[in-house]
């Protein structure tokens, strides 16, 4: 089967400081991933560790270090023409639906842009009648829609009809960077639901970019946990989540707070360390707060390895298993 | 049971804004009555623009306009075991015939209070931990600075030394590292300063501790470690707080007791295990099985439609138009709280008539 994106090698290298006291920071380093047509892939991991840089890369707002993005085949980034191409089959889904919008713009203005850009409609006919196809599909409709200004819709519904807005060029990939975090809790299951729907319905992939692990296992097929710019953990969400093997994803697990009193912490953690000392760690960036580790894991980087179907970037896992290149 | 520490009677604040002539009448917080008992966690719980932040600024009796106090009280319980000295307080009024109202059997009416004497119950009596405190650090000094100042203005007569002093205890005794103290703001991460806040809070060994959304916006783990912190603070000085969030993965691991606050209203109050065991309130059961949780992948619903403007509030339960149950009195009538338990009350008319009283 033909990967719908795939990712290789991908690196983002950020300098900080000024000429003399320099200290560059890897926020990706040679990532690797791909989506398949018609399924949801998470991409799972704290604030700082790289999630976000990947979905700016991927989209063409920052450009790689090194590394390639390949969609259906292609390197999309060189004419204007190929971007057009790129950005009508890729859409993007921000994660502060009040700051997606221009308060002093209706909304409709958005639509009709996005129609006029990639040319999707002949007439203002057609292009009303596209808007409430689209608009339709997340559980909106135009007489509701039509003429308002940003601050007259909740979260919830300003992130539907950024959906919507986005589903206007038929992308077969939606690119969505934290999209339920700035939304009511009681609202958050109908966008999570939605992209379930997109999926199944229209065979739409979803990149979803979270932090929420327990909405990434609910929605999605599989997931990529990043810590500190490496994915440390790759595979079927059920794997993953329901059977972690690297001391970070189990780390992660655990600390999600369940909706069951039955089920407090009950072991301390500690957090000392601060983000840009772990990044400049060498060997595995999680050594200063793994329970596990050992001298080789201060020195030296984990090598990619396979667990059965499951990607794991850990020392523990480095005598036992298959190396990556087979895959 | 404990005895109450902090109590609203019927509590009313709105937003009262002046638009063009027009006036717009906000109701925030709508008949709040609420006990919030010594030695708890509670918890509250509900979506953005419930009322959830107002509420907690009338606890803290920090209002100011556009918001102000239509009806209802706020009564702290002040003993001298606190450490003030009671004959400090003194109301903002000239005794006379009412002189004798604000003080009745160690409950403080609050808004009876002088500027001064309220000022005073702030940090050592009561502390508030607003929402996005993270922020609230100067960011051109060094934290212990900060705690210096902090220190000066409430207990006064320490010299510099020994306000470091106490910071570093404090600091060491909730396991933050110590070289915070000397770190400016911007050098800390979001959950550290949060925690820097929350001790700040702390440090005076107030009797109760408002947070408001503690935990949003920090990462799993960091969410972790700040409720490892409140715990811990709440172990260490028996004390009561109060957390408002909206997740409830959190309220479930930190609160005693939860009361579900929707449209300005409390609409259900209970002990942690009920809530979230037996929910009766129909909103109340959507936000918890709305929750998806680690090995159930089967569908979950959010609650249908929008959360109703303050502003512009249905008549009757506010949250009829959103509830698939609702009946025919549901439009037209606010319930009152049936008690199901005499830790569990509800105000729903699905559950009973109700006949705890005035609704709430």
């Amino acid at each position: 089967m033909e990967k719908l994106l795939r990712v290789d090698n991908l690196t983002k290298v950020f300098s900080l400081g000024s000429v003399l006291s320099r200290i560059r920071i890897t926020a990706v380093d040679h990532v690797s991933f791909h989506i398949n047509p018609g399924e949801i892939f998470a991409l799972a991991g704290e604030s700082g560790c790289g999630k976000t840089t990947a979905a700016k890369m991927i989209l063409g707002f920052e450009k790689p270090t090194s590394g390639d993005i390949v969609h259906k085949g292609k390197r999309g980034e060189k004419s204007t023409n190929e971007k057009v191409w790129f950005t009508e089959g890729v859409q993007a889904i921000f994660q502060d639906p009040f700051g997606t919008f221009n308060p002093l713009r209706i909304v409709d203005r958005y639509f009709f842009e996005t129609i006029h850009n990639y040319g999707l409609a002949g007439s203002r006919e057609e292009a009303i009648a596209l808007i409430e196809e689209k608009l339709h599909a997340v559980g909106l409709n135009y007489e509701e829609f039509s003429g308002r200004y940003p601050s007259e819709f909740s979260g919830g519904q300003l992130q539907r009809i950024s959906i919507a807005r986005a589903l206007l060029t038929d992308p077969v990939l939606l690119i969505a960077d934290e999209p339920v975090s700035m939304v009511d809790a009681s609202l958050r299951m109908s966008i999570v639901n939605l992209f379930k729907k997109l999926r199944d319905e229209s065979g739409v992939s979803v990149l979803y970019i979270t932090h929420d692990l327990a909405t990434a296992y609910y929605v999605s097929d599989r997931i990529a946990i990043m810590f500190r710019g490496h994915i440390v953990e790759m595979g079927p969400v059920e794997d993953v989540l329901m059977n972690p093997k690297h001391p970070y994803t189990t780390l992660l697990r655990e600390s999600v707070p369940e909706a069951d009193p039955t089920k407090r912490w009950s072991e301390r953690i500690s957090l000392t360390e601060l983000e840009h000392e772990e990044y400049l760690r060498q060997g595995c960036k999680y050594a200063g707060r793994c329970p596990h580790a050992t001298d080789i894991c201060m020195s030296e980087v984990p090598k990619d390895v396979y667990v059965g179907n499951v990607f794991v970037k850990c020392h523990k896992y480095s005598g036992d298993a298959t190396p990556s290149a087979v895959v | 049971m404990n005895t109450p520490i902090l109590r609203t009677e019927e509590l009313k604040a709105y937003y009262v804004l002046d638009l063009h002539g027009t006036q717009k009448v906000v109701k925030a917080v709508d008949e709040v009555s609420l006990e919030i008992r010594e030695n708890e966690v509670y918890g509250i719980a509900g979506e953005s623009g419930c009322g959830k932040t107002t509420l907690l600024k009338t606890l803290v009796a920090s209002i100011e306009p556009p918001l102000r106090l239509i009806g209802g009280k706020v009564y702290y319980r002040v003993t001298d075991l606190d450490g003030i000295d009671l004959t400090t307080i003194s109301p903002s009024s000239s005794p006379g015939a009412e002189g004798d109202r604000w003080w009745t059997s160690g409950e403080v009416d609050v808004s009876s209070l002088s500027p001064e004497t309220k000022r005073r119950l702030r940090w050592e009596y009561i502390s508030y931990v607003p929402q996005g405190s993270m922020s609230v650090l100067n960011p051109v000094t060094k934290v212990k600075e900060t705690y210096r100042d902090f220190i000066r203005s409430h207990a006064s007569g320490k010299t510099r030394k020994e306000a470091f002093e106490l910071a570093k205890e404090q600091i060491t005794e909730l396991g933050l590292p110590l070289k915070t103290l000397d770190a400016y703001p911007h050098q800390l991460s979001g959950g550290m300063r949060q925690r820097v806040t929350i001790a700040l809070a702390a440090l005076l060994n107030p009797r109760v501790i408002v947070c408001d959304e503690p935990t949003t916006a920090l990462d799993v783990v960091v969410q972790r470690g700040v409720v490892q912190l409140l715990k811990d603070i709440q172990a260490k000085l028996n004390n009561t707080i109060v957390v408002v969030t909206h997740d409830m993965g959190v309220q479930a691991n930190i609160a005693d007791r939860v009361g579900i606050m929707y449209a300005g209203k409390i609409v259900e109050e209970s002990t942690t295990e009920r809530i979230y065991g037996n929910p009766a309130h129909p909103y109340t059961q959507y936000l918890i099985n709305s929750l998806p949780r680690f090995g159930d992948k089967t569908t979950r619903e959010s609650v249908p439609g929008s959360p109703p403007s303050l502003a512009d509030l249905p008549g009757g339960c506010p949250f009829h138009p959103r509830c698939p149950y609702a009946l025919d009195i549901c439009g037209e009538q606010m319930p009152s709280f049936t008690r199901l338990e005499p830790n569990h009350r509800v105000a729903c008319w699905l559950v009973g008539e109700g006949e705890d009283g005035k609704t709430a």
